[in-house]
């Protein structure tokens, strides 16, 4: 079996996305899942002697993270019992959904298997990322999944537009190759 | 009319479909596309290819630290490693 080791060095550039990832995909508040990475690494840090090498880096610093967000429910939680529920009825006659039963979520719109599936599909897209030259993972990550601007990414990384769509196109041949051998 | 001005090369063809994924391509190169779409198969093969690459992604919601808020992390964590040191 292969022994791991820790290299907090590189921490922030390998894993900080895919926690931040996992973080929001349960929490959904940037604010907060930003300082739950930050205090993962932290926490991280200071118990690297507890760290036996069984396990991947990201899957121990996961771990680390796990029990910060269950902590977080459970903090949550505790808040309910005290909370008032408060429910505003439509006076406005236009709006549809009166009726108390009109309002409630959809319990067919997002099911435990759909968010499950996300979830894997969100760890197949990290791990084909990661396997991307680092240039070509940037701008991918910039141009697809931040969604910004041609001239924004050319500015900061300091490239021509031209350039920038060669490096997208083989970033996007090899993610379409890997994601077909990893997920399709 | 000369014959390139609507018949485009395979790898044009190429650049014009990742374009398209961004909503970056003209209506005159989305024309100049779809004909060449019309009858080639490995400008379609990457076309649907591309296309299944793009509702993926979108599907899977994947969310990244800004720049900005990376730059901070970094910061506040290398603090911390000089401070361990």
């Amino acid at each position: 079996m292969t022994t791991h080791t820790l290299d907090p060095n590189k921490w922030i550039d390998k894993y900080a996305d895919y926690l931040f990832n996992y973080t929001i995909a349960r929490i959904n508040d940037r604010d907060l899942a930003q300082d739950f990475v930050q205090e993962t690494f932290f926490a991280g840090l200071k118990s690297m002697e507890n760290f036996k090498g069984k396990a991947s880096e990201r899957t121990w610093l996961v771990s680390i993270l796990k029990r910060k967000i269950i902590d977080q429910y459970r903090k949550n939680n505790s808040k309910k019992g005290q909370a008032k529920v408060k429910i505003n009825f439509n006076d406005d006659a236009e709006n549809e959904g009166d009726w108390l039963e009109q309002r409630v979520a959809d319990p067919f719109d997002k099911t435990a298997e759909d968010t499950l599936e996300n979830e894997e599909l969100g760890s197949a897209i990290y791990e084909c990322l990661d396997k991307l030259p680092e240039k070509q993972a940037e701008v991918f990550k910039m141009k697809t999944i931040l969604g910004c601007d041609t001239e924004q990414i050319c500015n900061e990384l300091n490239i021509t537009a031209s350039n920038l769509w060669v490096i997208i196109h083989r970033a996007r041949t090899s993610m379409a190759s890997c994601l077909e051998s990893n997920w399709f | 009319m000369k014959k390139s001005f609507l018949f485009i090369s395979c790898e044009e063809a190429k650049h014009i479909c990742d374009k398209a994924q961004y909503n970056e391509a003209t209506g005159w190169e989305r024309v100049k596309l779809g004909i060449r779409l019309s009858w080639c198969k490995v400008t379609r093969a990457y076309s649907n290819r591309n296309n299944r690459l793009t509702k993926t992604v979108n599907d899977a919601n994947v969310s990244y630290m800004k720049h900005n808020e990376k730059d901070q992390l970094k910061t506040a964590f290398e603090k911390q490693l000089l401070s361990k040191d």
